[in-house]
Parts: structure tokens; C-alpha cells; sequence
């Protein structure tokens, strides 16, 4: 899946050394699900490739290139949308910390 | 080889050095009295003597919006407003600023409602002094039309990247024919060459502006202030060139007049400086110490060229076209916080006057020079005054 690097964003050291205006992007500071309590798990074995999930997933993390979807954890922030629209209930939202590790 | 000179209103001034300085982008909303200055432009577009862009917008919420996503791909842009329109453009003034992008506005001075009034006072600009823009008042149409060439250097100066307001007195100086000297396409286009900038989006090397980290907003702030303090000297330094090339120069920040022996000064912004200028001479003539200084730049703030002046003078008179209601006119605030930095401690009277485009008359100012000399030899008076007052007050 193409995803953007994660480069540790440095602090200018001094004010004026702070950007003017715009500020050069295309590299992503850091992931950012630490808030998630949910995550979505898929079933494999009950997913009919449908890709409702991977259009309407907010953050563009379902990747579809593989043989079966995979999720993006990094950057999930766990919404539970593409679980809610998913027609054949093949995912479902497990609590984080829990014994399912998909991450 | 010379410009031409031509007999036109302040409104047209702006629009014709529009067309000098060649903009990209205009988006504009008419509004009176500055709808002249946006006909003439569209004009100017439909007959193809100007290549921009012109976008007639649905208010002047989008007019600022539009110029700043111009000006965040880099373009040069155009707007102007007046009065309530700017107050409804007001959302978007510290985005323009906050992202550094080098809009030039001219605004037509007019007061805001209520009571509703289409003449001309400094409520609507003077409201915006904390946005984040720079602005400068003109006297008369010649300064109009020279100010918005010297904005765009100022304002795209790779120190400075700030947007910049330029003021006009509405009807007085917008609606008024003078003779404007126009320089030569070729001698604005060296002077002001075209806009180049790192500050924008790009494809190849993607941006992002109104970026916001708490961590850093303060920050962010701080380095715009820093160069906000830069622009003084860009001022200057950007006048002095325009002197060298246009034979016309304007004292950067502020503009003393007859200052040099004076023992009471008086402050002004905009228009009525014509007015003060021939009462200080025929008051010298009389042998009266009287001076002028026209502030000209309000943002930045021309902190220690007023020091000076307080070090040197015994009264010092703030004539205000705006009143802070509350409180008192929002010049006198300004200069009495940088009066209170010098060594001596001069007489501070404020005066309120032309609100809503009541006129102030020579003997209005006579009359302030002569309490002004009274209070510089040590006479106490009221510090806040209002000038022209058809009806008595107590206050
Ligand atoms: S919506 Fe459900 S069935 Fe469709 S691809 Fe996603 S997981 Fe599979
Ligand atoms: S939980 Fe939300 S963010 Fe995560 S994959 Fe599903 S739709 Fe995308």
C-alpha cells in the first residue's frame, strides 16, 4: 500500500527560523490512532470482496492490493464505519488491549 | 521616457496603478465609494489592457477569500472594499496575514453603521489593526496610486510577505478629480518586478497552509511579528528607491512637517493632513511654533520615530476620525504608548473629530493649535475633545 513515511517533525530551534506562511508537507509527523478504543478485525472467511468498506473507510486505510483487505492499524482511528456498512457483518470492533491482535 | 500626467478621481488613481502593477488575480465586490475603483479595473480587464483574472464574487467575504487562494498558488492579487464590507471581510483578514500571503487592499475609508452613513471616517480600517495587516493612509490621489505600487514591494518583500491596506478617505480623496503623474509602464515594471514566492502550494513540492499546532501557534505568531518589526525599515528603504526612480517620496512611516523648532504638533491620518498643512503656515507666518505629523503607516506602528518627536515637542495633538467608544480615539492609544517610552513627558490632548464625514474646518484646527501652545505652557485641559459639535455636551 502506498503510504506517505512517517518523518519525526524537529522543532525550529529559534522563532525565526519558524517557516513563513506555508509550510512544506508530504511526509506524515506521526501515526495517529493512539486514541482508538475500538478496532475493526476482518473475517476473511465471511468478507465477499464487496470493497464497501475500503470506499467509505474516512481515512483511506483499507488496502485492497493483497489477496485479502488489509487494514491499515497505524492510522485506523477506529470509527467503526466500515464495520457498520459492511452488509455481510464481516467485521467486527474488538476492544483494544483485548486478546484479538490484528495489529 | 516620461509618464503622462492625467485629471482623475482617487478611486481611479488605485485602479490605474492596479493596471501598472499587474495583478494576477482581482476578486472584488463594489461597495461606495470604492465602486469606481472596481469598475474601472473590470474595464480595464474587458479591454484587455490589464491580463487578469477578474472574478466579480458575491461579497467581500469571498473577494478576501478568493485572493487568498490566489495568493496561495502564488498569484499577485487585488481586492478593495470599504466600510461594512470590510467588517464582513473581517473573518478572513488574519487568515490573508497568518498564512503571509502579499494581498494588496485598498480600502475606502467610510464609517460603519449605526447610525448608517456613506461619508467617510476611520472606524472601518482602524477596527482591523490587530489582523495582522499592514496599513497606510494617503493624502491625496498622487500618494493613492504611488501607495499601491510601493504596497506590493513592501508586501512582497521576502522579509516582510504581509498583506498590506491601503487607505483612502472615501469621497474626499475617492471621489476627487486631481492630476495624477503615471509613470511608465517599463520604469513600474523594474521598480516592481513580478511576484515570485517559495510561500505557496505546489504539486512538486506540496504545502500546506492555516496549519495549526498548539504547540506552536504561538510561535508561528512570534516569527510574523518579528518580521512584521522588519517591514519599518522596508518602508523606508522601499520609499527612498521609489524617490530615486519616481521623483516622489513620502517620508516611509510617518511624515513631519514643519516639525523641526515646533512647540505643539498635531497628529493626523488620511485627508485632513492637506487641511492642517496650510493652517500650520499661516499660523507661522504668524510666528506660531506649529507642526505636523502625518502618520502614514499605523501597522507597523512607527514607534521610535514618535518617541523622537515627543523628545522634541511641548504639546502634541491627536486629531482621530474614529472614536474607540469606552475609551478614546484609537491613534491617540497608539502614539501615547510610544510617548510614554521618551525622556519628557509632553501635553497629550485627543481630538475626535470628522465622524461620519463631519467636516473639520481650518478654524477647528486653529483652535487645537492654540490650546495645544496653552497646554505646552503648562495649562490643563480636557485630554479627550471633540471637534465641530453642532450641539453642546458636557464631558
Ligand atoms: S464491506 Fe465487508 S464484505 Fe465488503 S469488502 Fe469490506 S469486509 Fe468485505
Ligand atoms: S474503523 Fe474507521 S478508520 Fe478504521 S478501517 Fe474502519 S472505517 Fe477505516
Amino acid at each position: 500500500m502506498d503510504r506517505p513515511k512517517i518523518v519525526r517533525y524537529e522543532k525550529p530551534g529559534k522563532v525565526e527560523n519558524y517557516p513563513c506562511g506555508a509550510i512544506r508537507v508530504g511526509t506524515l509527523v506521526q501515526d495517529n490512532a493512539g486514541w482508538r478504543i475500538l478496532k475493526p478485525v476482518i473475517d476473511h472467511g465471511k468478507c465477499v470482496m464487496c470493497l464497501r468498506c475500503f470506499l467509505l473507510c474516512p481515512d483511506g486505510v483499507i488496502d485492497k492490493s493483497g489477496k485479502i483487505l488489509e487494514i491499515d492499524y497505524r492510522f485506523c482511528k477506529g470509527c467503526g464505519i466500515c464495520a457498520r456498512e459492511c452488509k455481510v457483518e464481516a467485521i467486527e470492533m474488538v476492544r483494544e488491549g483485548g486478546d484479538e491482535d490484528a495489529g | 521616457m516620461p509618464g503622462k500626467k492625467i485629471f482623475i478621481s482617487g478611486d481611479e488613481a488605485v485602479a490605474e496603478a492596479v493596471r501598472m502593477a499587474r495583478p494576477h488575480v482581482i476578486s472584488a465586490y463594489p461597495i461606495t465609494p470604492q465602486t469606481v475603483t472596481v469598475e474601472r479595473i473590470s474595464d480595464f480587464v474587458e479591454d484587455g489592457s490589464l491580463k487578469s483574472e477578474y472574478l466579480h464574487v458575491e461579497s467581500e467575504h469571498s473577494a478576501m477569500s478568493a485572493a487568498i487562494g490566489a495568493a496561495a498558488v502564488g498569484a499577485r492579487t487585488f481586492t478593495a472594499t470599504s466600510s461594512q464590507g470590510l467588517l464582513y471581510m473581517a473573518e478572513t483578514l488574519p487568515y490573508a496575514s497568518g498564512a503571509r500571503f502579499p494581498i494588496v487592499m485598498m480600502n475606502a475609508n467610510r464609517t460603519v453603521a449605526t447610525p448608517w452613513a456613506l461619508l467617510s471616517d476611520h472606524r472601518d480600517s482602524l477596527s482591523q489593526l490587530d489582523s495582522g495587516w499592514m496599513q497606510v493612509y494617503c493624502e491625496d490621489a498622487q500618494e493613492a496610486f504611488d501607495m499601491i505600487l510601493q504596497a506590493y514591494r513592501i508586501a512582497e518583500d521576502p522579509r516582510v510577505m504581509s498583506p498590506v491596506m491601503v487607505n483612502l478617505d472615501g469621497f474626499i480623496l475617492t471621489h476627487t478629480y486631481e492630476m495624477v503623474d503615471l509613470p511608465d509602464q517599463e520604469e513600474v515594471d523594474a521598480f516592481l518586478p513580478p511576484y515570485r514566492t517559495e510561500n505557496r502550494m505546489d504539486l512538486e513540492e506540496p504545502r500546506t497552509v492555516c496549519y495549526a499546532s498548539l504547540d506552536e501557534y504561538m510561535e508561528f505568531h512570534m516569527k510574523q511579528e518579528f518580521d512584521m518589526r522588519k517591514a519599518r525599515a522596508v518602508i523606508a528603504e522601499v520609499d527612498r528607491d521609489f524617490g530615486i526612480r519616481f521623483g516622489r517620496q513620502y517620508g516611509g512611516l510617518l511624515e513631519k512637517y514643519r516639525c523641526e523648532d515646533a512647540d505643539a504638533v498635531i497628529f493626523t491620518l488620511g485627508s485632513v493632513t492637506g487641511t492642517v498643512r496650510s493652517v500650520i503656515d499661516s499660523m507661522r507666518g504668524n510666528g506660531y511654533r506649529v507642526g505636523l505629523v502625518k502618520m502614514r503607516f499605523v501597522r507597523p506602528f512607527p514607534e521610535d520615530e514618535v518617541v523622537d518627536i515627543a523628545e522634541k515637542v511641548k504639546a502634541i495633538g491627536v486629531l482621530d476620525r474614529d472614536l474607540s467608544i469606552g475609551y478614546e480615539g484609537i491613534v491617540f492609544s497608539n502614539v501615547s504608548s510610544s510617548v510614554l517610552r521618551a525622556c519628557s513627558a509632553p501635553a497629550m490632548v485627543n481630538y475626535i473629530g470628522g465622524l461620519g464625514g463631519r467636516n473639520i474646518s481650518k478654524d477647528n484646527i486653529q483652535e487645537m493649535f492654540l490650546e495645544l501652545l496653552r497646554a505646552a505652557d503648562g495649562e490643563k485641559g480636557k485630554r479627550v475633545r471633540f471637534v465641530n459639535v453642532g450641539s453642546e455636551y458636557d464631558g
